[in-house]
């Protein structure tokens, strides 16, 4: 065999490798999310007797405050380049995405930079949430109506 | 139990945006829209909410919740209001994630500053 040919079947071998530990990495990161998460909404259900849709909210509003916080202090980029999807699916992605934006922007002012790109990169999932949204709701009406 | 099974199916989720991320071009932000929009087609067909009634909070955390959550309400509005109610209703429960989103980035952004 050849050396090119060898660094090839080795470069192709790697490849796979890299991508089946990013699918554990993601999914795992994921799971671990969906985990904490039905967690917390366990203590809050159990412990404060909350109803489940109180809990929920809870739960969400814990999230996305680590979310902002570690995104804040910087070593979140890390961890969203290594686990990706894992992190970015579930909705401290969301999070992430919004405080990354507005502190990116925020040696441009308050309304030119934050304000003008706060959005920037969560819009996407805004717009087309609410024009679908929208949009099957209509259907759903038009067909139980 | 529901603990395995939000961990499962939060982890299936993510799996699957992996693996479209991996295969393809997309970048995060297709993927997440995409998968927005995949929540609201599921809620259209009503399988979501039976999802979340067996896994838990695990099925409310990722993005596709979002779009579930949002068809849902309009669809809500629509019940309770009529034509108006599919404007009114929407952003009705989704406003949580969003609202805790914008203050609590706002708010650190505010103390905090960016790394470079």
């Amino acid at each position: 065999m050849k050396k090119q040919e060898y660094l090839k079947v080795v470069e192709e071998c790697t490849a796979k490798d890299k991508k089946l530990i990013n699918y554990v990495n993601s999914f795992t990161v994921g799971g671990l999310i969906g985990f904490l998460g039905e967690g917390i909404k366990m203590i809050c259900t159990n412990y404060y007797h909350l109803p489940v849709s109180e809990a929920i909210s809870y739960v969400l509003v814990i999230l996305i405050f680590i979310s902002c916080l570690c995104t804040g202090l910087g070593f979140f980029d890390d961890i969203v380049s290594k686990f990706r999807c894992g992190i970015v699916i579930p909705i401290t992605g969301f999070a992430h995405s919004i405080m990354s934006s507005a502190l990116d922007y925020k040696n441009d002012g308050l309304i030119t930079g934050v304000g003008a790109n706060f959005f920037r990169l969560a819009g996407s999932v805004l717009l087309y949430g609410i024009v679908s949204g929208f949009i099957c709701a209509v259907i759903k009406v038009i067909i139980n109506v | 139990m529901t603990l395995v099974y939000s961990f499962l199916f939060c982890g299936l989720i993510c799996l699957i945006g992996e693996i479209i991320f991996e295969n393809t071009k997309l970048t995060f932000g297709h993927v997440t829209s995409l998968f927005v929009v995949i929540g609201s087609i599921l809620s259209l067909i009503g399988v979501y909410d039976k999802i979340a009634d067996y896994v838990g909070a695990g099925a409310n955390l990722p993005i596709v919740s979002f779009g579930n959550t949002l068809t849902n309400g309009a669809y809500k509005g629509f019940v309770q209001d009529g034509f108006i109610g599919l404007f009114s209703g929407m952003l009705g429960e989704v406003s949580t994630g969003v609202v805790a989103a914008v203050v609590f980035s706002f708010i650190l952004m505010l103390f905090l500053k960016p790394k470079d």
